[in-house]
């Protein structure tokens, strides 16, 4: 078989939905652009701990408190997932971290918004894991087996997430006059960043055409950040707070939510590294990993004197 | 420094089941893996019993020869109980 034939049979694999697994034959651009996707979903993940650890100790009740450790914990087992299928297809964790901390990987630009409030951390639950639901459910069907696997599995532990939040909108939300403007702060703040997560719009998205072909995608941005529109309206006006878009109104012609002009700009720069938090994460997840490294190296070491009296202990008898 | 090896995890979910594979992780040693699988597979009463694997000491039949190995089972359809005729009328069978 000669090189067309190989890609036209990967192909037409994708196009029968038959999954792809790690030891097959696949294209060297579809190998690159899945761990590329795959180690900015894992540091999305383990990036997106910091926002709501910064309010682990002061969570104002207990039931909150072991909400939000069993959240945050969630997002860690996220992380691995993600890294683990990123490794199926050769990445190396220590190189993924690496180019997280060098910052030649990208993660998702809402987790270099502050979480200033506690309403934040309602905020933060119903909106951002609200927009990574929306992200997520169609991966579950990618073409890559191992990835698809992790989102099957990473979908069922959101869904906790994104009630949390909610209920904690809906609590200050019925509270005194002080936590209901609280919430609608926290709403007001995090609802474009929450947008711009679905990523720029169709006409300048450069990856999306090859993603769909190849079983990676199976929405656009826009798509999905409509969806997303559809999903919250709703829920907002239960909670009694607005959505800060004027434009936001219904359409009885396309049945959907027409919403204003993001900032594109402001997306960019925070992309760029140029946000309200993208140093200060970048300074936690960097002296986290430098603070462990003796963890790691005793561990290791631990393990290699441990196999060493099993083998000569084995050999005595 | 070299980093921790990688483990394949398998998780019975409860007695009376097969262990399934969950995922991979990596860990100093095969203790650590399994404690490590408690927490990043099993967080929600998804296990009865962990296994672990070094990834290392798999050995997994090759994809390319899939044809191969698989199609001499194709053409013996003798192996399938539909392939026996059964009379009319006869039951259990
Ligand atoms: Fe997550
Ligand atoms: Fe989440």
């Amino acid at each position: 078989m000669n090189v067309v034939d190989i890609e036209s049979g990967f192909q037409e694999k994708i196009d029968k939905d038959i999954r792809i697994e790690p030891r097959d034959w696949m294209p060297d651009h579809y190998r690159q652009t899945l761990i590329r996707q795959i180690g900015q979903h894992a540091h999305s993940e383990i990036v997106g701990m910091l926002p709501e650890g910064n309010w682990i100790t002061r969570a104002p009740s207990l039931k909150r408190k072991v909400a939000l450790l069993a959240k945050i914990q969630d997002e860690a087992g996220h992380g691995l997932y993600l890294y683990s299928a990123a490794e199926t297809l050769g990445a190396e964790r220590d190189q993924m971290v690496e180019e997280l901390h060098s910052g030649k990987a990208k993660y998702s630009s809402i987790f270099n918004y502050p979480a200033l409030t506690w309403a934040d951390m309602g905020a933060i639950g119903w909106l951002v894991d609200g927009a990574a639901i929306q992200n997520q459910i169609p991966l579950c069907r990618c073409s890559y087996g191992p990835y698809g696997r992790a989102m099957v599995r990473i979908c069922k532990e959101e869904s906790f997430h994104q009630r949390q939040g909610y209920e904690i909108m809906l609590v200050l939300c019925q509270g005194t006059p002080v936590q209901k403007a609280m919430a609608q702060d926290a709403l007001n703040r995090f609802w474009w960043p929450s947008l711009m997560m679905f990523g720029p719009p169709d006409a300048v998205s450069t990856h999306t055409e090859q993603s769909k072909r190849w079983g990676i995608k199976r929405f656009t941005n826009d798509e999905l950040r409509q969806r997303f529109v559809d999903m919250i309206v709703p829920q907002a006006a239960h909670l009694g707070i607005t959505i800060p878009d004027p434009d936001i109104k219904w359409n009885e012609e396309t049945q959907h939510y027409d919403y204003g002009q993001i900032n594109w700009d402001e997306f960019w720069q925070v992309v760029n590294g140029n946000g309200p938090c993208n140093k200060e994460r970048m300074e936690a997840r960097v002296n986290a990993w430098k603070e462990g490294a003796w963890v790691r190296e005793a561990a290791m070491a631990y393990a290699e004197k441990h196999q060493h009296q099993s083998i000569s202990k084995s050999q005595a008898v | 420094m070299k980093s921790w090896p990688l483990y394949e995890v398998f998780i019975r979910s409860k007695a009376g089941l097969h262990h399934k594979h969950a995922g991979s992780l990596h860990a100093a040693d095969a203790q650590m893996a399994i404690e490590n699988a408690r927490d990043v597979y099993c967080r929600r009463n998804e296990g009865a019993s962990i296994w672990v694997v070094l990834s290392a000491d798999i050995t997994a039949s090759n994809p390319n020869e899939s044809a191969e190995l698989f199609d001499p089972a194709e053409d013996k359809i003798y192996r399938h109980p539909t392939f026996y005729h059964v009379p009319e009328g006869v039951k259990h069978l």
